[in-house]
């Protein structure tokens, strides 16, 4: 690396003392309201769910939350991956769907074979998605679309529309989705595991560096010398597979391959990225905000179940304002911030 | 030995040969001017350097060996970095992201060490004078500490030859020269420098040796202090030199004719907006150009930019033929018949996407529709008039606009303020970042126009292009009116010594 010594006038970059202080400041604080504004409003929701039900506070609902966050979070987070790049991934709900059921069907083969058999295929579709976005230029909304729709094909001929549920037969994959550690699901534990790895991956990977860089401007990203095409493989087989690893689980947990649960799944997830303050433009987010976002629908799922004779479809009314709220809370603060 | 040799290189795109023939060669040290109009194919030169482009025909040697580069990465592999006209970074991540993406220093298990980075970050910024702090996002900075992130990275990845694609273009004046003393310190290294620029003044400043070209083709390489600026000029142009030289650099003629007792078309009477501007007030008369000058900062844009509604006032009135604009916004300034040309086409002006029909229909849509549906018909014959007019060099009506050069981008956005049918024109460097022969064009245009009988009010940071094409300047600093120039005193020493005299303290 080459370094410059002294003798350049130190004058470019600064628009006097006092100006670049206070825009720092700014800059930082609506830095921060962008990054944790999901978990201030996930604290808030839940201190009220605490206050307001006798039945949410408990260590059982505490956990039934989590375990129904598990594959949602295990999906928000490949959309993560895909929205930071600026793309989309809708097959998700359908892979979920079909992982489910292969995993379910791959069962009686063993343990592994149940696991590897959806993550293939599930991965093996991200990667079609993946190869005809990038080199193709089809823009991510059709292309996944499409494996929307033929993933949800495969998953109804091989289920003959449904009527044929195949039971988890292997023990050992059972206790993937009905055991625990420390009184905490497995699936839990899992869910943690790969947030942590994710990241990790994120701040600290060269790949996930070239995922904010090709979300900022992608003509930018491929003249900086990112690998763009082989960054948006990338995400689009890493959401694949977290989406087939995500109904496997299920799966496990369910006893067998449901077909008629996940459809929406992918709208969900794109609703926990953004309200964890992921910019749906990409670019700009954090995992640990996608973490608030899912527990956040999850609280109000819950709680509105705690609420006995209101009708569950008003989560997602709910769900939708929230959305629409931080959405706006986006714009306004990213103007803040471009502000000088 | 030769740093990098382009030995006769050709490429073709479908309908233009972008370069033909052409050969280059960069010696160590060197800093080489690379010149022409837009369109004369130095910006596919660029790309063929950097790995964009594979020539069709050609080679390329590096360091004396015969290479290719597939892809940018493999070029800058190589050693051979790029900074655009356009900062090319990503405005979303931190000053040190951008500066490391792609070769981040890693810790022991092989994760990007985030601590160091940004020390290493902060201590290289420091000598290109950038103190801001380097977590910040990039896009919250000035375009010129923007630039010099652009600039330390390309020199950071073990740069042998830099080239730089009108580095200048957003900087101020004091930027330049720290960009300047950056390269002389390059000079120093033996690091080979490919400068392209259209700013004469810099050319001969910083550079030793000059290629120019002209049409694809190579038409003069040489030492550049063998070469008058006005031969310079002649063989970009491919015009004879007597011709240049009796025509002046500029287009412009002579004072123009105002109607015998006409009232002011435009009166700015004290605008004022709290820090930006302080009781500007002048009026232009139908027919008459009038210059704005001053340094940049003085509020020569925000003052346009006030007039034609786009720009938070204070205070103050503006009239269009006695009439007042009560709270001047964007469409009660078009419906007044004011027109403004903003100083970043590409950001504020035209449509890139679209095509030029759409790009001037844009502003004649209400004009050319009934009950809400649009006319066709008027709208291309609106369309077709205002292209032969400005002369707009396109393949036709349905080009891209971001597909053609600065200058035809900027004809499109005149022929569109123009079909709005304005009493007032209000141009902020109309010639910036356009060759030399579309600046010829647009400076002639402007005369016309005000010939018309249109009022015309025009900033440029070129001090000879102001005075030769204004009927009188007003002087700005700090927002507010300083000077005025009339008469004998349009000139660019009254126009320093109006700018100087009104700085007490200078700021160099």
């Amino acid at each position: 690396m080459k370094t410059l010594n002294a003798g350049v006038p130190a004058t470019a970059g600064s628009t006097g003392p006092n100006g670049v202080e206070r825009t720092d400041r700014t800059d930082r604080i609506v830095g921060l309201v962008q990054r944790q504004g999901a978990l201030a409003v996930l604290v808030t929701v839940t201190l009220v769910a605490l206050a307001v039900f006798p039945d949410f506070r408990s260590l059982d609902n505490a956990g039934t939350i989590l375990v129904a966050a598990a594959p949602p979070m295990l999906i928000a987070l490949g959309m993560t991956f895909v929205i930071l790049t600026g793309g989309i991934d809708l097959s998700v709900g359908s892979l979920y769907v079909l992982g489910g059921v292969l995993a379910a069907w791959a069962s009686q083969y063993g343990f592994v074979y149940a696991l590897l058999v959806p993550l293939a295929v599930c991965g093996g579709i991200g990667l079609f998605n993946g190869l005809l976005i990038a080199y193709t230029r089809m823009a991510p909304f059709i292309v996944t679309l499409a494996a929307l729709l033929g993933a949800r094909g495969v998953m109804r001929a091989i289920s003959d529309e449904g009527s044929t549920t195949y039971v988890v037969e292997s023990d050992a994959f059972g206790t993937l989705g009905t055991g625990s550690l420390l009184g905490i699901g497995n699936q839990v534990w899992l869910a943690a595991l790969l947030v942590l790895i994710g990241m990790v991956v994120l701040a600290r990977t060269g790949f996930g560096q070239s995922v904010f860089a090709l979300g900022g401007s992608e003509d930018a990203a491929g003249l900086m010398g990112v690998a763009v095409r082989r960054t948006k493989i990338g995400v689009y087989v890493l959401s694949g597979l977290l989406a087939g690893l995500a109904g496997a689980v299920n799966a496990a947990k369910l006893g067998s391959g449901v077909t008629v649960l996940g459809a929406g799944m992918e709208l969900d997830a794109i609703a926990a990225v953004v309200i964890g303050g992921t910019l749906l433009t990409g670019g700009a987010g954090s995992i640990g905000g996608t973490v608030a976002g899912v527990l956040l629908l999850g609280v109000i799922q819950n709680m509105i179940n705690q609420v006995g004779d209101l009708n569950s479809n008003w989560q997602q009314v709910i769900s939708g304002t929230f959305l629409a709220v931080v959405v706006v809370a986006q714009t306004v603060l990213n103007r803040l911030r471009r502000v000088h | 030995m030769a740093l990098l040799e382009v030995v006769d290189v050709s490429k073709t795109f479908p309908g233009v040969k972008a370069l033909d023939g052409v050969s280059f060669t960069l010696q160590p040290g060197e800093v080489h001017a690379l010149v022409g109009e837009n369109g004369a194919g130095k910006s596919t030169l660029i790309k063929v350097l950097t790995g964009v482009y594979q020539p069709d025909r050609g080679e390329i040697h590096y360091q004396g060996q015969p290479r290719s580069f597939a892809a940018p990465m493999d070029a800058q592999r190589a050693g051979i970095s790029t900074i655009y006209q356009e900062v090319n970074l990503i405005p979303l991540m931190s000053v040190a992201q951008n500066l490391f993406l792609g070769r981040e220093p890693r810790n022991a298990v092989g994760m990007i060490d985030r601590g160091r980075m940004e020390r290493e970050a902060r201590e290289i910024l420091a000598e290109y004078g950038v103190t801001a702090d380097v977590r910040r996002r990039l896009g919250t900075l000035p375009l010129g500490a923007q630039q010099m992130v652009a600039l330390a990275r390309a020199v950071m990845i073990d740069a042998r030859v830099v080239i730089m694609d009108e580095p200048t273009s957003s900087l101020e004046p004091r930027e330049v020269q720290t960009l300047f003393s950056v390269i002389r310190r390059l000079h120093g290294q033996g690091i080979g420098i490919v400068y392209v620029s259209h700013r004469m003044d810099e050319l001969y400043e910083i550079c030793e040796s000059v290629t120019i070209l002209r049409d694809g083709r190579l038409v003069h390489t040489g030492r550049l202090a063998d070469l008058e600026r006005i031969e310079l000029v002649s063989l970009m142009l491919g015009r004879e030199m007597s011709e240049v030289r009796r025509q002046g650099f500029t287009e412009f003629g002579g004072d123009h004719e105002t109607p015998e007792g006409a009232g002011p078309v435009l009166r700015v009477d004290g605008l004022t907006s709290r820090t930006k501007l302080h009781d500007v007030t002048f009026d232009v008369r139908p027919g008459e150009v009038v210059g704005l000058g001053g340094l940049l900062g003085a509020g020569r844009s925000e003052t346009i930019k006030a007039i034609g509604g786009a720009y938070p006032l204070d205070g103050g009135t503006v009239e269009v033929d006695g009439v007042s604009l009560k709270r001047p916004t964007t469409e009660r300034a078009v419906k007044a018949g004011i027109a403004v040309q903003p100083e970043d086409r590409k950001a504020e002006g035209i449509v890139a996407g679209l095509s030029v029909r759409d790009n001037i229909a844009l502003a004649v849509l209400s004009k050319t529709s009934r009950f809400g549906i649009v006319s066709d018909a008027r709208i291309d014959e609106i369309v077709q008039r205002y292209m032969s007019r400005l002369r707009i060099k396109a393949s036709g009506p349905d080009q891209r606009v971001g597909d053609l050069s600065g200058g035809n981008q900027q004809k499109v956005l005149l022929a569109r303020l123009l079909a709005t049918g304005p009493k007032v024109l209000l141009l902020d460097e109309p010639t910036r970042g356009i060759d030399v022969g579309a600046k010829a064009e647009v400076q002639s245009l402007i005369e016309e126009l005000a010939a018309e009988g249109l009022g015309v009010v025009l900033v440029s940071s070129d001090a000879e292009e102001l005075v030769e094409g204004s009927d009188r300047v007003v002087v700005l600093r700090d927002g507010a009116v300083v000077g005025h120039l009339t008469g004998d005193r349009v000139t660019t020493e009254d126009l320093m010594a109006s700018i100087a005299a009104a700085a007490p303290e200078s700021p160099a």
